[in-house]
């Protein structure tokens, strides 16, 4: 059986299955707020879910079963330096050693467990980053949503803002640096692209095979590191366009990424009324569209950042993603062949498989 | 002392109470007492300012107050989410 837990602009619905076909929603959580993220750490078997209340707040809750009682999570607010409030937990990511896991948030900051998530603090060093460097707003708001850490190594990470860029850290997050040589900010004029530091990361995922190696979907580009995310490569030739949010890859294959493209950032639906999935298998010289039982005409989808999860790898990879039309398609052989897992459910905000 | 009055999803997380009664001489100290004493409630009505959030309203006697007024003896807050904080 597949659970897939599905974020939504109206709760976390459950989902669960063997496929091909609709999925049962198992249990709906936290009806009427957005769930954000929502999420298992497999080292545990804990669940996650951020949870934003329209009146009062976003929060960060834990359960050992989904569909029982939620506990919530502490230490997860600005300290009194930052002279501002939290909006809302965009991601949870388990880190490398034990109980370690990390948040993203808006504003752009990242937090720290050290006990499995029931309690969380601050990191200092990024924080003094942003204000130093004055970081702006993408559309979404100042948004820490990707973070990768580096297999076997608990003080490395790779981090995702928009808009502020890539950051690395080596020594778990007590001093920080950026890369961006090779980002093109399209946005931008040309006399001004190679100073901003306003650089709109959408997603970024690091190839667990080969850890150096990291995939980038920008604001107008798709973008590969090989040197840990020092400098970048555009690797969007082939696609229909550079412009999207989700991205995943197969673990086992660091030659892989799977992206979902939009028409552009004024025009943010699926081009050509179609809903296709690409996938490149040698790490972006190429692009094959996955569209077989995905709606093939009439189409005009938006696939949210976090709303692309998978399960597995290889030729057996489990490949889930969520629209804000409420409809949720899945994969069980690595997006050769899709089907529709749910519909008729709130606006989807994230996807990740149990 | 105060009392508070609270609707779901707020009382919920107290137990199922609709009334408490709480210490404080201002709107922000019995909402701190709220928290001290029912953890649960830690961030939903005050931030991390301790301002109360925007999408909150609170009532002090029927007039609508923030965290800084002055709360008496005898009187009764009404603790509300906002017309203005639902998601669409």
């Amino acid at each position: 059986m597949t659970e897939v837990l599905v974020g939504s602009k109206k709760g976390l619905f459950v989902l669960r299955g063997d496929g091909p076909g609709a999925f049962e929603i198992a249990h709906r959580a936290f009806p009427g707020d957005v769930v954000e993220y929502a999420m298992r750490d497999p080292r545990t078997g804990r669940y996650f879910a951020s949870v934003t209340s329209g009146h009062f707040g976003p929060r960060l809750m834990f359960a050992d079963d989904p569909t029982g009682e939620w506990t919530p999570a502490e230490g997860l607010a600005f300290p009194e330096i930052a002279e501002e409030t939290l909006e809302r937990i965009w991601v949870v990511t388990p880190g490398e050693a034990d109980g370690q896991l990390w948040a993203g948030v808006a504003p752009a900051a990242l937090f720290v467990s050290n006990d499995g998530g029931e309690h969380w603090s601050f990191n200092d060093a990024l924080w003094a980053e942003r204000v130093a460097g004055d970081w702006r707003p993408g559309a979404g708001g100042l948004a820490l949503h990707s973070i990768c850490p580096w297999p076997g190594e608990p003080e490395s990470l790779a981090i995702g803002i928009s808009a502020a860029g890539v950051w690395l850290t080596d020594d778990g997050g007590r001093t920080w640096r950026t890369g961006y040589p090779g980002l093109v900010p399209l946005y931008m004029p040309e006399d001004v692209r190679d100073g901003t530091n306003v650089l709109c990361v959408h997603n970024m995922r690091r190839a667990p095979k080969r850890p150096e190696r990291l995939f980038l979907q920008f604001h107008g580009s798709v973008y590969r590191s090989d040197d840990a995310g020092a400098t970048w490569i555009d690797i969007a030739d082939g696609l229909p366009s550079g412009f999207g949010f989700p991205m995943a890859i197969d673990p086992a294959d660091p030659e892989s990424a799977y992206v979902i493209p939009l028409i552009a950032d004024l025009d943010r639906v699926t081009p050509d009324a179609q809903l296709r999935v690409y996938e490149t298998r040698d790490a972006g010289g190429s692009w094959s569209a996955h569209a077989g039982g995905l709606p093939a005409t009439d189409t005009y989808l938006t696939i949210l950042r976090q709303a692309f999860g998978t399960a597995g790898e290889g030729p057996d990879m489990a490949l889930f993603f969520g629209a804000t039309s409420g409809e949720v398609f899945g994969s069980l052989d690595a997006g050769e062949r899709w089907f529709r897992a749910a519909e008729h459910l709130a606006p989807v905000t994230s996807v990740r498989l149990g | 002392m105060p009392v508070i009055l609270l609707r779901a999803p707020l009382r919920d997380l107290v137990g199922g109470n609709a009334e408490v009664v709480l210490e404080g001489g201002t709107v922000g100290e019995v909402l701190r007492t709220l928290e001290r004493t029912w953890p649960r409630t830690t961030g939903w009505v005050l931030d991390e300012r301790g301002r109360v959030r925007r999408h909150v309203n609170v009532f002090l006697n029927g007039e609508q107050v923030r965290e800084d007024a002055a709360v008496g003896p005898d009187d009764r807050l009404h603790v509300l989410p906002s017309i203005s904080g639902g998601f669409s």
